[in-house]
């Protein structure tokens, strides 16, 4: 209530949830889950992901819609060995990931790109799983639940969460507000939902209170810490291999 | 583009793909045959083209110098945007292909069988990547219409009387478009709509493995 009042009577907000490149992963141990956000490169924080390889954490349960493509943001985990079990959508970019995958070094859950969504969508919104008939007729079904549900068959999808999420966005403000660009929003609101701790890194971050709030897209009460960018490296800009 | 009889066969199958659009549709576009759809839009007619990271309203791939770092289509490739176009996350973007919004679906395919079963995703010990987006459209668009070479690479057929590999989706698909003909999927069996012009009834049953139907009268060349 303090800070209400301050605020109404013109004081400046105080809440600031930037933190140092050299703290931001402090909380990320071995063994743990991590949600990963980014379809492709946009939206993949590449930054925090390098950090993460510095870190060393170990024994990873890593969940992304896809392994990046090789030597870029999640392949460089792999290619560490940091990781144990990938659960992905499809992972058809990076031939080392697959490879790793055929010789066994990894365990890889794949799922169908929406169901994996969803999954994450229902960890992040308190629920335990959901029915659906996606993939019923198909030998999805063999390593799946499937349960009747008003005389039809329906597979039973469990919910994800993480330990952590990471993510990229495009501007913060420093209580943690987030705006995305454009197809960089992908998976990153969702995570941002399904995780015991949300760690951003942005591309530029304002003061609260100068972002209009029927712009934000993922309200700053489901971020924990924000890495500011100072620079964004070759990773983030046009890869040459998808351009025309 | 126009279409013209002697182009590659992947064009070729790509511009009278085209001619199934409708204006005002939703659609979606997989990867491979189904990607070069766009450059062979009919004059006039307006079309949803959305990729499932979450964009409806996608428009060719950007040229050289104008990309966006942060515009992709679900192949990875720097796309333009179309007037009326918008971003969203991924949930949203299965809700409008699990909840029906998406009027057409373009997909290729590794066999696709008489009755409409699809097989496109995996080839057990040899090739899986993964799903991707490709089930859900499947089983959820409105009408799925496969774009593949008639034959594999070494020649064999693709389209079956039943399916060897794993499915896709069951009895999805209601329309085949390949080098060499238009098929209908029906009730009765696979209709044969219309013939390409190098093509003969002889060389499209030939290259099929499961019994074709002939409509009465001429069939129409495309």
């Amino acid at each position: 209530m303090t800070t209400v009042a301050a605020n109404s009577s013109g004081g400046q907000p105080m809440i600031d949830k930037t933190i140092a490149a050299k703290d931001a992963l402090s909380q990320v141990h071995d063994g743990q889950t991590l949600m990963v956000g980014g379809f492709g490169a946009p939206g993949t924080p590449f930054t925090l992901i390098d950090l993460l390889v510095k870190q060393g954490a170990k024994r990873l349960t890593l969940i992304k819609n896809d392994a990046n493509e090789p030597g870029m943001g999640v392949s460089r985990l792999l290619e560490a060995g940091q990781v144990q079990t990938l659960i992905a959508s499809h992972i058809g970019m990076n031939p080392t990931a697959v490879a790793m995958m055929n010789r066994r070094e990894l365990d890889v859950l794949l799922y169908p790109q929406g169901i994996l969504a969803e999954k994450i969508r229902a960890g992040g919104a308190g629920l335990l799983g959901f029915l659906t008939d996606i993939g019923v007729d198909t030998i999805l079904r063999d390593s799946r639940e499937v349960l009747h549900l008003d005389g039809r068959e329906a597979i039973l999808e469990r919910a994800l969460r993480a330990d952590v999420t990471l993510i990229h966005a495009a501007i913060a403000d420093r209580a943690g507000n987030l705006i995305f660009a454009k197809s960089a929003r992908n998976f990153c609101p969702l995570m941002a939902t399904a995780a015991s701790r949300v760690i951003v890194e942005a591309e530029k971050v304002v003061a609260t209170g100068t972002l209009d709030p029927d712009r934000i897209h993922l309200p700053g009460a489901f971020v924990d810490a924000i890495l500011v960018l100072d620079e964004l490296t070759p990773d983030y800009g046009i890869l040459p291999q998808h351009a025309l | 583009m126009e279409y013209c009889p002697n182009m590659p066969y992947k064009k070729k199958i790509a511009a009278r793909a085209a001619l199934e659009m409708r204006s005002g549709q939703v659609i979606n576009l997989g990867i491979g045959i189904p990607n070069l759809i766009l450059d062979y839009l009919p004059a006039g007619l307006e079309v949803f083209v959305q990729s499932e990271n979450g964009i409806l309203g996608i428009g060719p791939r950007s040229a050289a110098g104008t990309e966006d770092r942060n515009q992709i289509d679900a192949g990875a490739n720097y796309v333009d945007l179309n007037p009326g176009a918008s971003f969203f996350d991924s949930a949203l973007s299965f809700a409008l292909i699990r909840g029906g919004r998406v009027n057409l679906s373009f997909l290729g395919t590794l066999e696709v069988s008489q009755n409409g079963d699809l097989a496109n995703w995996i080839i057990p010990g040899k090739m899986a990547p993964g799903i991707g987006g490709g089930m859900e459209l499947a089983q959820k668009a409105q009408r799925v219409i496969v774009t593949t070479s008639h034959s594999t690479r070494e020649g064999a057929p693709k389209i079956l009387t039943r399916c060897t590999l794993p499915l896709t989706a069951r009895g999805c698909v209601k329309t085949i478009i390949t080098e060499l003909a238009v098929i209908d999927v029906t009730p009765q069996g696979l209709m044969l709509r219309e013939i390409a012009h190098e093509s003969s009834l002889r060389e499209v049953q030939e290259k099929t493995d499961a019994p074709l139907l002939f409509p009465p009268g001429e069939i129409p060349r495309f």
